[in-house]
């Protein structure tokens, strides 16, 4: 097999890898936010299971919680899930594990601004969900935007992971290739793909960092 | 703004606190305070640090709830005591309310950085009270001419010197045309060139008749602008009057101690 042929087949598995990072990121940066609000709610109960939620979801392996979403429908209820299962049980996966991940990094941003921001916009009329929504989400994006661009490099990498499920992502791709032909040259592309990968993220954020960049407190 | 000059005493009372107090766990910070101010009266507050000053003005202003004692703006009751030495609070709608009637000025400014002047300035009159933006706009503009702050529109405030940002803050206070203008100590974190340029600005208003309520150090401010001193020690009210008697002339030992420190 050809080097052409290599990246051929192994770029049709990129639309999986990408999807798995897109609809990760689409579901889990409105979701941690939801977990990190609980995880400061006041009412105590919330509080607890968000708190548990984030231990459990960040103190257990990625690909264990995969293969639970995977087999435990069956295992645990008996249930036939169809043919389509692996991609919901791989994307339901990531999102609720980088939520966990990305209620953290929301928490401390949150948590670092400062009270009069607050008094301010108490005193001025403006409303709980319009001070969160106007003054400190703005603030807190500025805040987390490096600690958010390692977790986001991070998940480009972790989309290999779906090759537990049997998805023919880019990285399950390039293994089964190198199995057949017995070389290490689809795994030099993969390395290559991922790294211009986040080359373009890092690129991204940059720009998103300069763009945020017309203040500081 | 202002109505014509209401004199002295007589005009119509904005805010009246009535037995006010607070504590903190164990520590009382306010024991039965009480006082009404009326329209286009200047109150200036002063006294040691940790005296409760501010304790009292953030009650006043909601950032602080009362343990007892009454609170009303005007025609709306904040707090009332409910007889048995608790304070009951009104429903969020009547907070809100009360709210629009007072305006906070903080020692920190505490302008929102990551918008500009004019954001700061408009935003809560345009989201909050539904002000037309081009309405909104204008008056900012006037404003920001009164604050000697015209063409920083589109600054932001890390742009802008600690006094400049003192004074868009009082500029975003005025935006909502509020009765009563709170001030928290509003020089403390600037030096004394900065310092003046803020004065000024509170000095205007006072002339204008604008009803304000002053925490400060600033003693020889108090006495210029103030209508009414009150000097305030270990969370009681020790003495209050006329400006120039409380501070040319104090009654009690511990305000002429306490004041014998700004002998300028």
């Amino acid at each position: 097999m050809d080097f052409g042929t290599m990246l051929g087949l192994m770029g049709q598995g990129l639309m999986l890898t990408g999807q798995i990072f897109v609809v990760t990121l689409v579901g889990a940066l409105p979701l941690g936010v939801l977990v990190a609000l609980a995880r400061m709610s006041r009412f105590k109960p919330l509080a607890v299971i968000a708190t548990l939620y984030i231990s459990i979801l960040r103190g257990t392996p990625l690909m264990l919680q995969l293969m639970a979403l995977m087999f435990g429908p069956y295992y645990l209820f008996g249930a036939q899930m169809g043919a389509d299962w692996k991609f919901w049980a791989c994307d339901i996966g990531f999102i609720l594990n980088y939520a966990a991940y990305f209620a953290e990094i929301y928490r401390s941003g949150i948590q670092s601004i400062p009270r009069g921001q607050y008094e301010a916009a108490q005193v001025l009329g403006y409303t709980r969900a319009q001070t969160f929504m106007k003054i400190v989400l703005p603030q807190v994006v500025k805040r987390i935007l490096p600690a958010m661009g390692n977790e986001i490099i991070t998940l480009v990498k972790d989309t290999s992971l779906a090759f537990v499920l049997g998805i023919m992502e880019m990285f399950t791709r390039a293994q089964a290739i190198a199995a057949s032909q017995v070389s290490l040259v689809p795994y030099a592309i993969a390395a290559a793909i991922y790294w211009v990968c986040c080359l373009i993220i890092e690129f991204i954020l940059n720009r998103v960092e300069k763009k945020l960049d017309y203040y500081h407190d | 703004m202002a109505e014509e000059t209401a004199h002295e005493g007589t005009g119509k009372v904005l805010v009246s606190l009535e037995h006010a107090k607070k504590s903190f766990g164990d520590a009382p910070v306010l024991k039965d305070i009480s006082l009404s101010v009326r329209e286009g009266e200047v109150w200036g507050i002063i006294g040691p640090s940790g005296g409760g000053k501010s304790t009292l003005l953030r009650c006043c202003t909601l950032l602080e709830t009362l343990d007892s004692g009454t609170l009303r703006y005007e025609d709306i009751t904040v707090a009332e005591d409910n007889g048995a030495g608790h304070s009951v609070y009104a429903d969020k709608a009547t907070l809100a309310k009360a709210r629009q009637r007072f305006g906070l000025v903080f020692q920190n400014f505490n302008l929102f950085p990551h918008y500009t002047v004019l954001q700061n300035i408009i935003d809560a009159p345009v989201s909050v009270q539904k002000v037309p933006k081009d309405e909104a706009i204008a008056r900012a503009h006037e404003l920001l001419e009164k604050m000697d702050l015209a063409g920083k529109e589109d600054y932001v405030p890390c742009d802008l010197s600690g006094g400049q940002q003192q004074r868009v803050a009082i500029a975003r206070a005025l935006a909502m045309r509020p009765d009563v203008l709170f001030f928290d100590e509003p020089t403390s974190a600037l030096d004394p060139e900065l310092t003046k340029g803020v004065l000024n600005v509170i000095r205007q208003l006072a002339e204008e008749k604008m009803t304000m309520v002053i925490v400060t150090h600033e003693m020889t401010f108090a006495r210029d602008v103030a209508d009414h001193i009150v000097f305030m020690d270990a969370g009681v009210v020790v003495e209050e009057g006329p400006a120039e008697q409380v501070i040319d002339h104090p009654q009690h030992e511990r305000t002429r101690a306490f004041l014998a420190n700004y002998g300028d």
